[in-house]
C-alpha cells in the first residue's frame, strides 16, 4: 500500500533517516509500502522464509523467540534487516504488542535501497553496532 | 431480483446487512445465499456493477477473460482463465463474461464488464436494495440479548430510507473515492474522474500527477491527441512485467513510457510536485527532485491521477483503524476490522488484509479475480462463526491426499489466483481422521490451530514462475517447504508426487485411517 502523506513528517525525526533533506526523505517514504498490524498479530515468523525490512512508524511490538519474550521496540525502531541481509529465514517471531503500523521495504529490495542511500546504510549500521553491543554486554 | 415497485429489505433489524452491489458485495451475497444465511443487500447505486458502472475512463478492462484454455468454461478450473466472471458453485451460472464478449479483445470493455455483473445479479437471483444510501453509523446495545450474535451490540446504519441494524456488517463499498495529496494549487484541478471527452486535450501539454496505472491509462489513451505529456510523482514508475505481480503499470498502458525512453513527446520525471500555480488559461508546476533541481514545468492541462481512497465514511470515529495512503481499513486475515469486531469487509478493499506478502509480493486481493475467492472464504467465515452453520469438511483416503493436493496447487483457481493468500488445508487429527478444512487464509493456518495439519499454497518471489509450498504442521510447529517451480506451470508430475509423499509421511503416520 503506498503511504499516508503524513509518513514523510514522521521519519523525519528517526535516526536513520537523521541526514536527509525534504525532497529526499519524500522519495525515501514512497518507495517503502504502508502495513497496519492488529494487537497480538504475527508481523514476522520464526522459521518461515519471505521476510522484509520494517520499521514502526506508531505502536510497539514484542520480539519472541521460541516463544519466550525478550525485549520491545518503539516507533523509529526497526526489524526484519538481519534476515534480509543474511537471506535466511527470521530467527524471531515479531508480535504486534499494540496496533501496530509500519513501513516495510522487501528483502530483495534492501541491497539496492541501501547502497542508493549511503547515509541511511552508515546509519543501520550504527544500529547493528548499538545491538551488538547490547548482545555483548548481556552476555557477559 | 425483486418485482418492480417491491423494494426488498426495508429499514429494520437484520443478522447480517451488506453494503455495496459491485461485485464484491454481489459475489458475497450469492455465497451466503448458498450457505443459507439471511442477509440484506444495501446500495446507493441504481442497479448491480459498482464501480464499473463508471470507469476505466477509457472503457476498457484491465483484467481478462481468456476465451481457449483447454477446459470446459463451466468448470472450475476455467475460474483460473477468467478473471472476470463471479463465482458460482452451479455450473449454468459459471462463466458469464466469456459468452458476452464480441472477441475483440481478452480484456472486456467496461459495458461488458457491467453487463456480465448484472446479469450474474439476475440469472442467480441476488436481491438488493437499490438507491439506499448508508449515511451514518453508530454502535448501541443489542436489544436482542442473548440472541444477538455479535457480542450484545448492534450496528445503526442510518440511510436515505430509514435505520437499519445489525450486530454484523460488511461494507463493500470499493476504494474509488478521489484523492488528491496535499500539494498547493492540486485541489483545483481536475482528477482521473473528471477526465474530459479525449478530443478536448487535441493539440495541448497535459501534466499527469502519479505513475500509477490510473496516470498511464490516460496517457496512454491521450497519445494520440495531446502535444506534450509529462508524468511526475516521487518515486521511478514500477512495471507489472517486472514485478511479477499486479503491482505496477501493466502492459497495456506502457506505451508512454517506451515513448519517453526513445524520446518522443512523453516527459517521466521522478520528482517531488511543490506546486501547481494557475498561469492565464494554463498552469505552471512547479517540481524539486531528490538531487534538489527545480525544475518549472508550463502546460495547459492538469490531471490529478493521485488515487482513491476507501469511502468509510464515519467507521473511522467509531475505532475503524486505517492505513496507507488509500485509507483502507485494517483487517484481520477473515476480513474483519483489526479495531472494531463485528465490522467486516469485501470487495477490493479486502487488501487492506496483507496476509504473509511474503517476499513484498501482495496478494491479489485488490482485484476481482482476486477478492471473488475473499468473499466464498468470508461468507463460510461468517456462517461458522456468527450463524452456527458449520461448513461441510469431507474426508480424504490417505492414499488420495498426494494427488489431490497436487491437483489444488496445478488447477486449484482460488490458489492460482490468491497466490499466498489463501491455502488448501487438510486437517491429519489423530482423533477424526484426515478431512478437508477447505480454503482458508494462509495468516490464519500459520499462527491458529494446533493439531497437526497440512496447508498447500502456490506462491512467487517476484522472479521467476510461482511454486508452491507446503507447511506440514506437527505436534504444534510448523514447517516450511517450497518446491521447485515448473517451466509449465505443471505440478503433478512423479517428482512433485515423490516429494510431497515424503514430506508427508511423518505426519500421515500418526493421523487416523478413515473408517
Amino acid at each position: 500500500m503506498a503511504v499516508r502523506d503524513d509518513v514523510v513528517n514522521a521519519i523525519a525525526a528517526f535516526s536513520l533517516f537523521a541526514d536527509l533533506s525534504g525532497p529526499q526523505l519524500e522519495e525515501v517514504a514512497h518507495l517503502f509500502d504502508e502495513s497496519f498490524f492488529g494487537q497480538g498479530e504475527r508481523i514476522l515468523r520464526q522459521g518461515v522464509s519471505g521476510s522484509g525490512f520494517y520499521i514502526i512508524l506508531e505502536g510497539t511490538a514484542g520480539i519472541r523467540v521460541d516463544n519466550v519474550d525478550r525485549s520491545t521496540l518503539k516507533a523509529g525502531d526497526y526489524f526484519g534487516e538481519i534476515s534480509c541481509l543474511l537471506g535466511e529465514v527470521p530467527v524471531a517471531d515479531i508480535v504486534a504488542q499494540t496496533p501496530l503500523r509500519c513501513l516495510v521495504l522487501p528483502a530483495a529490495q534492501l541491497e539496492g535501497f541501501l547502497t542508493a542511500h549511503p547515509r541511511i546504510m552508515y546509519r543501520l549500521l550504527q544500529g547493528e553496532a548499538r545491538k551488538l553491543k547490547n548482545t555483548t554486554k548481556w552476555l557477559s | 431480483m425483486a418485482e418492480l415497485g417491491q423494494k426488498p429489505f426495508p429499514p429494520g433489524r437484520y443478522r447480517l446487512i451488506v453494503v455495496g452491489s459491485g461485485p464484491g458485495g454481489l459475489q458475497l451475497s450469492y455465497s451466503l445465499t448458498r450457505l443459507g444465511i439471511d442477509h440484506a443487500v444495501l446500495s446507493d447505486d441504481p442497479a448491480p456493477g459498482g464501480m464499473f458502472r463508471r470507469w476505466p475512463v477509457f472503457q476498457r478492462m484491465l483484467s481478462w477473460t481468456k476465451p481457449f484454455a483447454g477446459v470446459e468454461h463451466h468448470e472450475r478450473a476455467y475460474e483460473r482463465y477468467d478473471w472476470n466472471s463471479l463465482l458460482a458453485d452451479d455450473q449454468v451460472n459459471r462463466a458469464v463474461m466469456p459468452a458476452l464478449m464480441d472477441g475483440t479483445s481478452y480484456f472486456p470493455s467496461r459495458p461488458e464488464m457491467q453487463k456480465g455483473l448484472e446479469t450474474f445479479a439476475q440469472r442467480t437471483g441476488i436481491r438488493v436494495r437499490f438507491g439506499c444510501r448508508w449515511e451514518s453509523t453508530k454502535e448501541i446495545p443489542s436489544p436482542a440479548v442473548g440472541g444477538g450474535q455479535g457480542g450484545g451490540r448492534d450496528f445503526v446504519l442510518a440511510t436515505s430510507e430509514g435505520e437499519y441494524r445489525a450486530p454484523v456488517v460488511v461494507f463493500a463499498v470499493g476504494v474509488a473515492h478521489p484523492y488528491r495529496p496535499p500539494i498547493p494549487g492540486l485541489e483545483s484541478v481536475p482528477h482521473y474522474g473528471d477526465f474530459r471527452p479525449v478530443e478536448t486535450y487535441k493539440d495541448r501539454r497535459v501534466f499527469i500527477v502519479g505513475k500509477q496505472n490510473s496516470g498511464f491509462e490516460i496517457a496512454t489513451g491521450l497519445l494520440p491527441w495531446a502535444r506534450q505529456l509529462v508524468l511526475a510523482s516521487p518515486s521511478p514508475a514500477k512495471l507489472s512485467v517486472i514485478t511479477h505481480t499486479l503491482v505496477g503499470v501493466r502492459a497495456r498502458y506502457v506505451q508512454p513510457y517506451e515513448d519517453a525512453a526513445l524520446a518522443g513527446g512523453v516527459v517521466i520525471l521522478d520528482t517531488t510536485i511543490e506546486e501547481v500555480i494557475r498561469d492565464g488559461a494554463g498552469y505552471r508546476v512547479r517540481t524539486r527532485n531528490a538531487a534538489g533541481r527545480e525544475l518549472t514545468v508550463p502546460v495547459d492541462d492538469v490531471i490529478a491521477a493521485t488515487g482513491f481512497v476507501t469511502p468509510l465514511r464515519d467507521l473511522p470515529a467509531l475505532g475503524v483503524a486505517t492505513f496507507g495512503q488509500s485509507r483502507l481499513p485494517a483487517q484481520t486475515p477473515y476480513w474483519e476490522s483489526a479495531t472494531v469486531p463485528g465490522i467486516f469487509f469485501a470487495g477490493t478493499i479486502t487488501q487492506g488484509a496483507a496476509g504473509l506478502k511474503k517476499h513484498g509480493i501482495p496478494s491479489n486481493s485488490g482485484a476481482v479475480q482476486g477478492y471473488r475467492y475473499n468473499a466464498r472464504v468470508l461468507a463460510r467465515h461468517l456462517a461458522e462463526t456468527k450463524f452456527g452453520v458449520p461448513a461441510m469438511r469431507e474426508r480424504i483416503d490417505a492414499a488420495a491426499l498426494v494427488p489431490y493436493l497436487l491437483e489444488q496447487v496445478s488447477h486449484g483457481p482460488e490458489l492460482w489466483h490468491q497466490r499466498g493468500y489463501l491455502a488448501r488445508v487438510i486437517n491429519l487429527d489423530r482423533e477424526t481422521g484426515i478431512t478437508n478444512e477447505g480454503v482458508l487464509p494462509l495468516q490464519s493456518f500459520l499462527d491458529s490451530g494446533r493439531s497437526d495439519a497440512v496447508a498447500v499454497s502456490l506462491e512467487s518471489n517476484g522472479q521467476g514462475n510461482p511454486y508452491p509450498v507446503v507447511y506440514v504442521r506437527k505436534e504444534g510447529s510448523i514447517a516450511e517447504h517450497a518446491m521447485a517451480p515448473d517451466p509449465l506451470l505443471d505440478f503433478s508430475g512423479a517428482e512433485y508426487r515423490e516429494e510431497l509423499r515424503s514430506l508427508l509421511e511423518p505426519v500421515l503416520s500418526g493421523a487416523a485411517s478413515p473408517a
